[in-house]
């Protein structure tokens, strides 16, 4: 069924293709091998992956709780702000302290932003889906202003050319890069292991099937004495801190070792905050198998690339076509029955939950000290 | 700052103001009529966006703004086929499929301009059409009555779609089939027709919108809307569900953009305040999700999928 989706979508592709004048196989062929053949290329998959993972992974927390995140472009930036302001502040601090403090940062500033969207939600109604995007454009903009002002690279404003970008970041916070002669690097790990954390927190504790069962059934969790409202705040800074940890990556882990913009909506995100939401939704929302979704998703850009160079059409076709994989992947009947528990929640979110959850709420304090 | 205070940059701003709302109109009232039927669109800004090209790409090639336009509108219809197909024969959910949709039309629209045009090349937008006798009113003649051709479509839309909600057979079977589809249907009222008809003509008016943005600046880019259609969206919770107030919220983000602008020109506002000024639609979107929140007067199907039986 979801391989299914990904070849519509790839007939779709091929159509497109062809219209662009450009030959459908000769496309797919570079694609796949751009994206599988040779240690390289499977390296780059995996580091495109990367972000996918920690996107998706977190995603699938939000999702199982019953809401939307689609703010991961807006944490991934606040994120990536946070630790970069820190390894700004303290440059010399050694790697062994730093590093982890940047990835506790990142992961902070993801909450804090993917927070807001859960309070908004909980405390005013508003609906999750327009005030991450919302969100998103806000963090944008604040990474602009950073970026053209305050964090701009001194050596910029010296040879006046302004290119939006901080100087390159204290070399105690780079990530390690793993043997093997690859440019994959240590935070290849995190991501894996961080999803795998996402599995142990949604299926193997207890905060985590308040969670899943505030999604399920949120009038059944009132009145077993959850505070619902208190499950989506947790569950969007949950699927924030990972959003967060993604941003730390991207920056610590870039080429230039620095944070940039092209003032654009997407910037050094590479839109991973919506092409994470494409993998999760195609790992069954389920956070271990994102992973091998991830890194399909990170395979099929690192390929778009290669096709963008052999047959000369942009590489944006595979952001599109990810859109085609939501919307078949949603139509698919497997998960149109998993959703359909998210959606009823979404029908009753200005009824009764909510405003429910003030009297339970009393009714949990109770239960909690009991 | 007192610069912007003097009877003609008040003017200015005001008709700049109404131009600038235009985009946001047209989508909000495509997706009131939707809503009305049971159907949420979060895909509006994708469909905006391929609207927006197809406008920008139909002008540049053929020198033709109406052309252009009604590429934009062609190209919305299609999408709401689309649409209608994934949420009501497929019955897909609705809120995820329209962000399949936004991605798709992010990414489609930014391939087809790369490919296709490569640099931004600007091309001749809507020209100016003075109303006979009101447009030479004094004062507010020329903010009012000297706009593009679609600013007046798209105001004129809004007592147009209250009077097909409100008075006439189909508007009472939209109303019908997003309150209780069931009812609707027992009563012989096709409800996927009905849904199929207002999807269409809702994504054709976002496809309009997206046009609308494109000749008003001329110009296409990567994410050329910026969350113009998720703020459309939040119009219709501001307005209630209605056209008029639909229309008085397109028209304060319209005036915010105006007055932004201005400042912009006056050098009120300048380099990094830019970027301040930048976010506050976005922030304002949310302060009105948080005035607006109780949602007093959704359908009471919407989102929901209608299966006979059930």
């Amino acid at each position: 069924m979801l391989i299914g989706a990904v070849l519509a979508a790839g007939l779709i592709g091929a159509v497109m293709l062809l219209v662009l004048g450009a030959n459908p196989l000769t496309g797919y062929a570079a694609l796949i091998d751009g994206a599988f053949g040779g240690t390289k290329n499977l390296a780059n998959s995996a580091l495109k992956a990367m972000p996918l993972l920690l996107v998706g992974a977190g995603i699938t927390v939000a999702f199982r709780t019953g809401v939307i995140n689609i703010g991961g472009e807006g944490q991934i930036i606040a994120g990536a702000i946070l630790s970069t302001l820190l390894v700004l502040a303290l440059p010399d601090v050694p790697r062994l302290i730093l590093l982890p403090s940047a990835f506790l940062f990142g992961a902070i500033g993801g909450a804090i932003w993917g927070g807001m969207a859960g309070a908004l939600k909980s405390y005013a109604g508003v609906n999750e889906i327009l005030s991450t995007i919302m969100l998103n454009i806000i963090a944008v903009q604040i990474l602009n202003l950073l970026l053209r002002g305050p964090l701009m690279d001194p050596g910029e404003i010296e040879r006046g050319s302004r290119i939006p970008h901080t100087e390159r970041l204290s070399g105690n916070a780079d990530l390690p890069i793993l043997p093997g002669g690859t440019r994959l690097h240590f935070g290849v790990i995190v991501a894996v292991v961080m999803a795998v954390v996402c599995y142990v927190l949604l299926f193997r504790t207890t905060q985590g099937l308040r969670l899943r069962a505030s999604g399920h059934n949120p009038f059944a969790s009132l009145y077993a004495g959850m505070s619902v409202k208190r499950n989506v705040v947790l569950a969007f800074m949950y699927s924030g801190a990972m959003c967060g940890l993604a941003g730390v990556t991207l920056v610590f882990g870039s080429e230039g070792h620095r944070l940039a913009t092209d003032g654009g909506a997407t910037t050094f995100t590479g839109a991973a905050g919506f092409n994470g939401i494409v993998a999760a939704l195609f790992g069954g929302l389920h956070p271990l198998w994102t992973i091998p979704a991830s890194f399909l998703f990170g395979a099929l850009l690192v390929g778009a690339n290669a096709m963008q160079r052999e047959v000369q059409v942009p590489a944006a076709l595979i952001l599109g076509l990810n859109g085609l994989v939501v919307v078949f992947v949603v139509a698919s009947l497997q998960t149109r029955v998993r959703l359909a528990q998210i959606a009823s929640r979404l029908r009753g979110e200005e009824q009764a939950d909510l405003s429910l959850s003030d009297e339970a709420s009393s009714a949990e304090a109770g239960a909690d000290t009991s | 700052m007192s610069d912007f205070f003097t009877a003609t940059v008040l003017l200015a701003t005001l008709a700049s103001g109404i131009r600038l709302a235009t985009p946001f109109l047209l989508a909000a009232l495509g997706e009131t009529l939707g809503q009305k039927s049971g159907v949420l669109n979060l895909g509006v800004e994708g469909v905006m966006l391929l609207g927006a090209y197809g406008a920008y790409y139909a002008t540049l090639r053929t020198d033709s703004v109406l052309i252009g336009i009604g590429v934009g509108v062609l190209v919305g219809a299609f999408m709401g086929v689309v649409y209608g197909v994934v949420t009501l024969a497929l019955k897909a959910e609705q809120g995820i499929s329209g962000i399949g949709i936004f991605i798709f039309g992010l990414g489609i629209s930014d391939l087809l301009f790369q490919k296709q045009v490569g640099t931004p090349t600007p091309i001749d937008g809507l020209g100016h059409f003075s109303i006979p006798v009101l447009g030479d009113l004094p004062l507010i003649g020329e903010a009012l009555f000297q706009q593009n051709v679609l600013v007046y479509v798209a105001f004129l839309l809004v007592p147009a779609l209250w009077f097909v909600i409100n008075r006439t057979t189909f508007g009472l079977n939209v109303k019908a089939v997003g309150e209780t589809p069931e009812a609707a249907d027992s009563l012989g009222v096709s409800v996927d027709r009905t849904r199929y008809i207002t999807i269409i003509v809702g994504n054709a008016m976002a496809g309009l919108a997206g046009a609308a943005l494109a000749l008003e600046l001329a110009i296409f880019q990567q994410n050329l809307t910026n969350g113009h259609g998720f703020i459309a969206i939040a119009l219709v919770y501001f307005g209630a569900w209605r056209p008029s107030g639909v229309m008085a919220g397109a028209l304060v983000f319209g005036l915010i953009q105006a007055m932004v602008l201005q400042w912009k020109t006056l050098g009120i506002v300048v380099g990094t305040t830019a970027s301040i000024v930048g976010m506050f639609p976005a922030v304002l979107t949310i302060l009105v999700l948080v005035v607006v929140s109780r949602g007093t007067g959704a359908p009471a199907a919407l989102t929901r999928p209608f299966e006979r039986g059930h």
